[in-house]
């Protein structure tokens, strides 16, 4: 599994590594974005539904999505 | 990144929400009762009977224009103070009842902070903002509901919320209602069925430092401060009363037009909404898109670090306001934004009043585009 490590980085980097990262992740495959930004927990799973990707589950710091299409 | 604001360009105000300008009317009130109404309307002299006049006329004005009676309507330091006022005042009025205090996910943070204070039950809203009223009803029959606080409309993204609906439901369980109306207030007209109600001044094109709160005959309410030797809620020491007057000049002035300013500032938000949304990409344009303030809309860019589009609006002569987290002072995304599950970042208000004309939104949509393009691509996008 990919792992996107963006402790101690605040909004919307997080979001910013996660849409380069997408492209290099095979369809189907989970990428997992280490975030402590208070906004992550919202603008991640936002960011999944306005591209059409799945958020898999967050919890805590950690957040799994899995690439779609 | 773009750093070539043209200061010569005159700057555009489009951040009604936070403070409306003074109204013209306001500002010819507020210099004549300067003069006329610096008395303490308690004294018994000429000058103080002189300024109780003028207090009683401010209060009458708004009393009606609100549709209750004069004396369930009286002058707080601010919008904020009058809404703390009606929470805390409201739970101790009822604490034979219950302590718990039912309150939307999306009310004004002086709410949420006073909620702090007691057992709250939170009712959230959906993706458009609008209240979950099914959760609403169970959660204002619940057993030790004190009080229920639902805002009139969302200040941060402009959704219009069901109070009607939502008074009956408190009325089924026989709890009162408190309505934070400082949006709505002098914009549309006030809603029903509620037993307290707060409103701001500044929203409506009024000074700061006026707030207005309405207790209903008959319903409880417990001084939160200590109180002087008075019969009516009331705020502590003497009434900025030159600012009450003008206050109540200006919702009188602006309610006069309030039908004509919805339609012609909400088809500009119309303009700004299908706009922004065809001109920038990967936007999410947030609230509801029909039952929403006529004057305030709210869109959130992707990728977009919402200080540095504030600050380069700024530059260009743009006022307007974010609910993004790095622009809080608390470093916490907007707690509306976060209960609707949209985007936080790249987050902008834009919201109009009298003075914004089509050439003011014109320019602000023929800059937005590029200046959203610039930070994406100082972001490596």
């Amino acid at each position: 599994m990919i792992t996107l490590d963006c402790l101690g980085q605040r909004c919307p980097l997080p979001v910013i590594k996660l849409a380069k990262a997408i492209p290099g992740v095979p369809v189907g495959a989970v990428v997992r974005v280490l975030a402590d930004d208070p906004a992550a927990a919202n603008d991640i799973p936002a960011w999944c539904r306005m591209k059409g990707h799945e958020f898999v589950a967050g919890h805590g710091h950690q957040f799994d999505v899995r690439r779609v299409g | 990144m773009d750093y070539t604001g043209d200061p010569a360009a005159e700057p555009i105000y489009l951040d009604a929400a936070s403070a409306a300008p003074l109204h013209p009317v306001a500002r010819e009130a507020l210099l004549a009762s300067l003069t006329d109404g610096w008395a303490d309307p308690s004294r018994l002299y000429a000058a103080g009977r002189r300024a109780q006049q003028l207090h009683e006329a401010a209060t009458g004005v708004v009393a009606e224009i609100l549709g209750v009676r004069a004396d369930e309507l009286t002058f707080w330091p601010s919008g904020t103070s009058a809404a703390q006022a009606a929470v805390l005042g409201g739970l101790a009025g009822r604490q034979r009842a219950g302590r718990t205090l039912v309150h939307s996910a999306i009310e004004h943070s002086a709410v949420l902070h006073a909620a702090r204070t007691t057992e709250a039950a939170e009712v959230g809203v959906d993706r458009l903002g609008r209240l979950d009223l099914d959760a609403w009803g169970r959660a204002v029959s619940a057993p030790g509901v004190a009080l229920a606080s639902l805002i009139s409309a969302s200040h941060e993204v402009g959704t219009v919320q069901p109070v009607d609906a939502a008074a009956e439901l408190c009325a089924e369980a026989g709890v009162p209602l408190f309505v934070d109306a400082a949006q709505t207030v002098g914009r549309s007209p006030v809603p029903q069925g509620w037993s307290l109600l707060s409103a701001s001044a500044h929203k409506w094109g009024g000074p700061p430092g006026v707030g207005v709160l309405v207790v209903r005959k008959g319903v409880r309410w417990i001084s939160p401060l200590p109180q002087d030797d008075l019969y009516r809620p009331r705020p502590a020491g003497a009434p900025d009363l030159p600012a009450i007057v003008a206050a109540a000049a200006a919702l009188r002035a602006v309610v006069s037009q309030a039908q004509a300013e919805a339609v012609r500032l909400g088809a500009l938000v119309d303009r700004i909404r299908d706009r922004v949304a065809a001109t920038v990409p990967d936007v999410e344009i947030v609230g509801d898109p029909v039952r929403r303030l006529p004057h305030l809309v709210t869109f959130s860019c992707l990728y977009v670090d919402g200080e540095a589009l504030l600050h380069a609006l700024d530059r260009h002569g743009f006022a307007v306001s974010s609910g993004s987290s790095c622009t809080s002072s608390t470093l916490r995304p907007s707690h509306v934004l976060e209960a609707m599950g949209v985007l936080s970042h790249g987050n902008v208000r834009v919201s109009l009043h009298r003075d914004t004309t089509p050439e003011h939104v014109e320019r602000f949509l023929a800059v937005l585009p590029g200046l959203v393009a610039d930070i994406r691509k100082e972001a490596g996008l």
